[in-house]
């Protein structure tokens, strides 16, 4: 039962929980408040991480300076994603994200020279120097621990100082969205989901609306890429799978639809049983070994999923009415 | 110009899998509308079950294989009882089947981890026999993989034109209220197409199996997105139009990696070149190559 009790374990699922939520967030814009079902969201991410990262070691950068190019990158790849696929059907346009996000993760995978292939960012400076990207966000780290210090006390674990500013980011984050969509432009969007032909005949671009949500959410994705990037210090194509898509969309959908506060707390849930593999030492887990476990989440996952469609497709927190498509 | 041959050979036998795949997809959302996310694990179900025959029990690959299709056409009706059929009870629109099929695909891929692990297997065949017909070079699992499929598919294409089941299927693709009224058993055609699907997923899953040196249960998946890109292409709930779609893509997978055109891609390119030519397909063709767009 120690983890359950243990500081590190609640802090790593607070870290993953506010990394998601920015993520999941990104989405939330997407498909709960404008009704796009982009199942390549990863793609955003990954851009953004990829873009930090090489022009840190790469181009040689400042932090500031390469982050904020990489969230750019990852508007920008938004609004190439959405112009030739969001005049497509629904069904259409997921499977066409999709399509998108795995032609990233395979260029990551296979142009060495760029990205450090399948080894990830260790092999971005070539392939007999180790490359490391976040030597600065380490100092900045450091120095929030030590403003952190009447709380947390003297030489703070790494993953409570990383809680703090992925949550503080996570809120100014949140707070946003939430008053983007209740001005007039985020009632258009809403208007866009509920019927595009109305919202048309209103004289709104029904196109340009659906672009710029999927650009801000794009832009959300990338911020989420750049935590993502620092807190594991390391990447390689393997973590922008379509996987990570899916947790953005289980997130989302346990949480609540159109319901901006329900992401959090569909990623504190998500994070509990993402980081449970790690330490969930205690009986039925003990049944099954480590790697049975990763699967065994994975297993829940989806049947969490399953069990939300059939019983409450509209979340834990969302409202029937606000639900897309049925 | 033998090179040429060579690749266009290699490319209708992946492209016939891909289609063998895709025909299924295409057929479920024909009727159902359901995207079956789910369809690549089915696959991944088929390549175990056959392996279990194949090769912890000893038997021949063609029992293996008859057996891998009975046993995905079974796992496909059961999926539609317990699953499918009570979620479209509830009303659940595309978006909900959709996520549905995700949370499936999840579920059945993991549990195949769990009882099979990730470790790489193989069948027990004879993978160094190669025969070579007219200057082009085919190993036997090559040949047997085309020459299964192609039947296959011919005689889909046969099932759905001219017998009086395949007529009440498109009856009910076209109008389920209007083929209902018309006195088709839409629950019994249903049923039927499921399991279609499910055989066509447990041979396709098979000749996956086959073709590739090794497999772990990511076998179906893998594949699952080319799949897609090819139902697309053809336009979703047209069985032709996936049929063309796989064999297409199999090809332009194949030509890419081909010395003369501009020296030719790395084959690590190839999944990239199915969905650069499925979105250059739909820039222009947003319903696909045989979708109808009034369905739009």
């Amino acid at each position: 039962m120690s983890a359950l009790t243990s500081l590190d374990f609640w802090a790593f699922v607070g870290v993953i929980a506010g990394i998601y939520t920015i993520f999941a967030l990104g989405l939330q814009v997407q498909f709960g408040f404008t009704g796009l079902m982009n199942f390549g969201h990863v793609a955003f991410m990954a851009i953004s991480a990829y873009t930090m990262a090489i022009l840190v070691v790469k181009v040689g950068l400042p932090l500031g300076l390469a982050a904020l190019a990489a969230v750019v990158a990852g508007i920008l790849f938004g609004l190439v994603v959405g112009l030739p696929s969001l005049r497509l059907r629904a069904d259409y346009f997921a499977i066409t994200t999709i399509a998108f996000a795995e032609i990233v993760r395979h260029v990551a995978l296979n142009w060495d020279a760029l990205t450090g292939g399948s080894q990830g960012t260790i092999a971005l400076a070539g392939p007999l120097q180790a490359a490391s990207y976040n030597t600065a966000w380490v100092d900045f780290q450091t120095r929030v621990g030590g403003w952190l210090s009447p709380i947390l006390g003297e030489d703070p674990n790494k993953d409570l100082v990383m809680l703090f500013i992925v949550w503080a980011a996570a809120l100014v984050l949140l707070v946003l969205v939430q008053y983007v969509i209740k001005s007039p432009w985020g009632r258009v969007l809403k208007a866009v989901r509920e019927d595009e032909d109305a919202a048309a005949a209103l004289g709104k671009n029904v196109f340009s609306y659906k672009l710029q949500s999927l650009a801000l959410g794009a832009g959300l994705g990338a911020v989420a890429g750049l935590f993502y990037a620092f807190q594991f210090s390391f990447f390689s194509p393997n973590d922008f799978e379509p996987l990570t898509t899916f947790f953005a969309w289980t997130i989302v959908i346990l949480g609540g639809t159109a319901r901006n506060w329900a992401v959090p707390v569909g990623a504190v849930i998500f994070g509990i049983i993402f980081a449970g593999t790690r330490f969930f030492e205690f009986a039925p887990f003990t049944l099954f070994d480590s790697p049975e476990r990763a699967y065994l989440r994975l297993v829940i996952i989806g049947l969490i999923l399953i069990a939300l469609m059939a019983f409450r497709p509209q979340g834990l927190l969302g409202k029937r009415e606000d639900l897309v498509f049925e | 110009m033998k090179e040429l041959v060579q690749l266009l050979a290699n490319g209708v036998v992946s492209g016939s899998i891909i289609a063998l795949a895709a025909v299924g997809i295409s057929l479920v959302y024909g009727i159902l509308r359901i995207v079956n996310f789910a369809h690549g694990d089915y696959l991944a179900f088929g390549a175990f079950a056959a392996l279990l025959v194949n090769v912890t029990w000893g038997g021949s690959m063609v029992l293996a294989t008859v057996f891998a299709v009975l046993a995905t056409a079974a796992l496909s009706i059961a999926l539609e009882l317990v699953l499918w059929r009570p979620m479209r009870r509830k009303g659940a629109g595309v978006f909900t089947l959709f996520v549905t099929g995700i949370g499936l695909a999840l579920v059945l891929r993991h549990l195949l981890f769990l009882v099979a692990t990730a470790e790489q297997r193989r069948y027990d065949v004879d993978v160094f026999q190669v025969y070579d017909i007219g200057g082009i070079r085919l190993s036997q699992s090559q040949l047997i993989g085309v020459g299964l499929s192609l039947v296959s598919l011919l005689l889909i294409a046969l099932l759905l034109a001219r017998s009086s089941i395949g007529k009440a299927m498109r009856a009910v693709s076209d109008d389920v209220d209007l083929a209902a009224i018309a006195g088709v058993n839409v629950d019994r055609i249903v049923l039927f197409t499921w399991i279609l699907a499910g055989a066509l997923a447990g041979l396709g899953g098979v000749l996956a199996g086959l073709l590739q040196s090794a497999f772990d249960p990511n076998v179906g998946f893998v594949l699952l997105l080319p799949v897609f890109a090819a139902v697309v292409l053809g336009g979703i709930g047209s069985a032709y139009g996936a049929l063309v779609g796989g064999v297409g893509l199999g090809i332009a997978m194949e030509l890419s990696t081909w010395d003369a055109l501009a020296g030719g891609l790395s084959p690590v390119w190839k999944p990239v070149v199915a969905f650069a030519v499925l979105t250059a397909v739909l820039l222009f063709r947003p319903q696909g190559l045989f979708g109808r767009a009034a369905t739009l």
